[in-house]
């Protein structure tokens, strides 16, 4: 990394000539709009299509009130759920991916990676599909639940009663599974790249000294890929912290969350200002948490 | 592809990060207006390039209405589509980019005159204005039809499944105020139309709610929350059809195309009365076509053309040359076609830019309740 960073400071022209085009480009679509919109924030409406600036915080006050807090936190933990969700499943993924065969790990990836090639909208359409009351999910569950039944006429026992079909889809249930849907591969990835990094010859030390299986992925493997699963969190986390669609389409009278509030102030509210202070408090969360990751980040090449 | 290599490109958490924040932000460049000016269209008698930018919803428009069109004035019509009101008014706020004619509802109509956004329309390029039925005429909305000219109508109700309810729920308290269908509602996520519609439901005008009233219509809402199953989005037929719910607000248009796939579809205006709604022909400010704008407008509301764009899309229709042409299986459907007693208790709601926050903010604290 230091030889890295002398390198940028002994070629500064050829870096900057590098580093331009970018450079521009993130400040003309991104600083400048994101500059615009956080200036609104300051604003208040003064006609049904013009913002007025004035600088006034009320916007800010609002989205303090503890209606708009709790929702965050709710927000939070939901996304927190999911990531957890998405590192106790894909963790697994990942380990078997690394030790797969060289040549079916292409094909492995190819399998976690795919699903990005479709539609978000398309994939939680097809998700609906399968949980709804009348989708294969109940009607495979129902197949067992008959099949239980026929068994016990079988041994002479009462059948079971008629089956009725589970609630699936618009609930809280939904909107963890159907994100956790969406944004496992987010976390498959940096945990194999992480995953394969590692010198395997110290997971056949662990096993050779002595240690258990458990004890070798407890105390090798997982502090090891350290970096890798604070990445995968990170990048699961922030945008499931921002979901709407989900939440839109698969959940139930109490599912929203923090970015279907935004998405109502730019929308229907056509309150554009305090949905921008809405937004920049999600971002300024979001920014906290990079930071602590950095933090540790920082701690950990002290070490 | 080698993924090895594309993995630790990858790795790189910040890059990472910072390459979904430039995607997250999701700019709409409109790239769909960039093509039509470069090629130099012929010029039509009235002075204008032959061509025309419609802004419409989806599946709004009659199968071969364009190409007819095409045919019969040789303009070219380039259609985009726009899935609601709020993305119609969220592009055209920052100015307008080009669009010709425009399809917004109606108090959508109204906020766009009050931002001074619509150009007034000279009806002496209208002939077929008069085909629009006498009720179309003259509406609270746009009186003297200024700035926009009526293309369909609709009217909220109940949508429901003939075979699980036990009577036809003719009013708004089987999906506001009863546990009698308990999770088997589905209801709107619009703020604006559940607030009134309550308002409806208790006797009120929709356009007569005082903060006292939302206060009780909220207390009401999170009292039946427990009840609803979902606030959806406008998607209401499908849930129905698939058998997801068994009642749901819904508009009547949208019932009667499912009514079509399903026998065992009904719907009803409850008693109390309800909301319609109408789109409307408007031309924005700025558009570079104004005169192409009205011809089409003329040509949509012809008596054969409109009967075409009426078979396509089912909705109630507002130009009477066109519904006499139609068979009396869509005349006399009491779905598409609601008795003037009910429809007589209905109203139109009128913007009001002072209540739709209000409408937003009660409605979040009922879905967080």
């Amino acid at each position: 990394m230091a030889g890295a960073l002398q390198d940028w400071k002994a070629q500064k022209r050829p870096f900057a000539a590098i580093a331009s085009a970018p450079v521009f480009w993130l400040a003309l679509f991104f600083v400048v709009p994101m500059g615009i919109v956080w200036l609104y924030s300051f604003g208040q409406n003064s006609g049904p299509a013009t913002i007025e600036i004035s600088g006034t915080l009320d916007n800010y006050k609002r989205a303090m009130e503890w209606l708009y807090l709790s929702i965050f936190l709710k927000s939070l933990a939901v996304a927190a759920l999911v990531t957890l969700i998405c590192l106790i499943v894909g963790f697994p993924v990942a380990m078997a991916i690394t030790f797969a065969a060289p040549k079916w790990r292409p094909w492995l990836l190819l399998g976690i990676m795919l699903p990005f090639w479709t539609n978000l909208l398309i994939r939680t359409y097809a998700l609906m599909a399968l949980m709804g009351i009348n989708g294969y999910a109940n009607k495979g569950l129902g197949g067992l639940w008959n099949g239980a039944s026929w068994l016990r006429t079988l041994v002479g026992m009462q059948p079971l009663e008629a089956w009725t079909p589970v609630q699936l889809l618009y609930n809280n249930f939904a909107v963890v599974l159907g994100l956790v849907y969406v944004h496992l591969p987010f976390m498959v990835l940096p945990l194999y790249s992480a995953l394969d990094r590692l010198d395997k010859s110290l997971i056949e030390a662990s096993l050779d000294l002595g240690a258990g299986h458990l004890r070798t992925l407890l105390k090798i493997v997982v502090p090891l890929a350290g970096p890798g699963i604070i990445a995968g969190v990170m990048i699961t986390l922030i945008p499931a912290l921002g979901a709407y669609l989900t939440p839109d389409l698969m959940g139930g009278t109490d599912s929203q969350m923090i970015a279907n509030v935004i998405e109502r102030q730019f929308k229907r509210a056509n309150d554009w200002p305090f949905g921008a202070a809405l937004s920049f408090l999600l971002i300024y969360a979001m920014f906290i948490l990079i930071a602590l990751q950095s933090m540790r980040g920082n701690k950990a090449t002290e070490r | 592809m080698d993924f090895r290599t594309f993995l630790h490109a990858g790795s790189n958490r910040r890059a990472m990060l910072k390459g979904m924040g430039v995607a997250a932000v999701g700019f709409s460049l409109t790239g769909s207006l960039a093509g039509c000016g470069e090629k130099k269209a012929k010029v039509l008698a009235n002075g204008e390039a032959a061509e025309l930018n419609f802004y419409n919803w989806d599946t709004y428009i009659g199968e071969t209405t364009l190409e007819d069109y095409n045919e019969a004035a040789g303009v070219d019509v380039n259609m985009t589509l726009f899935a609601s009101n709020d993305e119609l008014f969220a592009k055209l706020r920052a100015g307008n980019q080009g669009y010709d004619v425009i399809v917004p509802s109606n108090d959508f109509v109204e906020r766009m005159v009050s931002a001074d956004m619509l150009m007034e329309i000279d009806k002496a390029q209208i002939p077929n204005f008069k085909n629009v039925g006498k009720d179309y005429q003259d509406v609270p909305y746009d009186p003297a039809r200024k700035h926009s000219m009526p293309y369909t109508w609709l009217a909220l109700g109940i949508g429901y499944r003939k075979s699980k309810v036990k009577a036809v729920p003719d009013s708004w308290k089987v999906l506001f105020d009863s546990d009698e269908y308990k999770g088997r509602i589905a209801v709107l996520s619009e703020a604006g139309d559940m607030f009134r519609l309550y308002g409806k439901y208790m006797g009120k005008s929709v356009n007569g709610l005082t903060d006292a009233d939302l206060k009780a219509i909220e207390a009401m809402m999170i009292k039946q929350k427990p009840n609803i199953k979902a606030f959806h989005e406008d998607n209401g037929q499908d849930m129905l059809l698939k058998g997801e719910v068994d009642l749901v607000l819904e508009y009547n248009g949208d019932i009667a195309q499912a009514m079509v796939e399903d026998k065992d579809i009904g719907f009803v205006i409850p008693k109390e009365g309800s909301q319609l709604n109408s789109d409307n022909l408007c031309i924005p400010k700025g558009a570079p076509h104004p005169k192409n704008a009205h011809a089409f407008i003329n040509y949509l509301l012809d008596g054969e053309a409109g009967k075409k764009i009426t078979e396509t899309i089912l909705y109630p229709t507002p130009n009477d040359a066109a519904k006499a042409l139609m068979p009396d299986t869509y005349k006399n459907n009491p779905v598409i076609f609601p008795a003037a007693d009910v429809l007589a208790k209905c109203e139109y709601a009128k913007f009001n830019p002072d209540l739709q926050p209000k409408y937003e903010e009660a409605f979040t604290r009922v879905r967080a309740a």
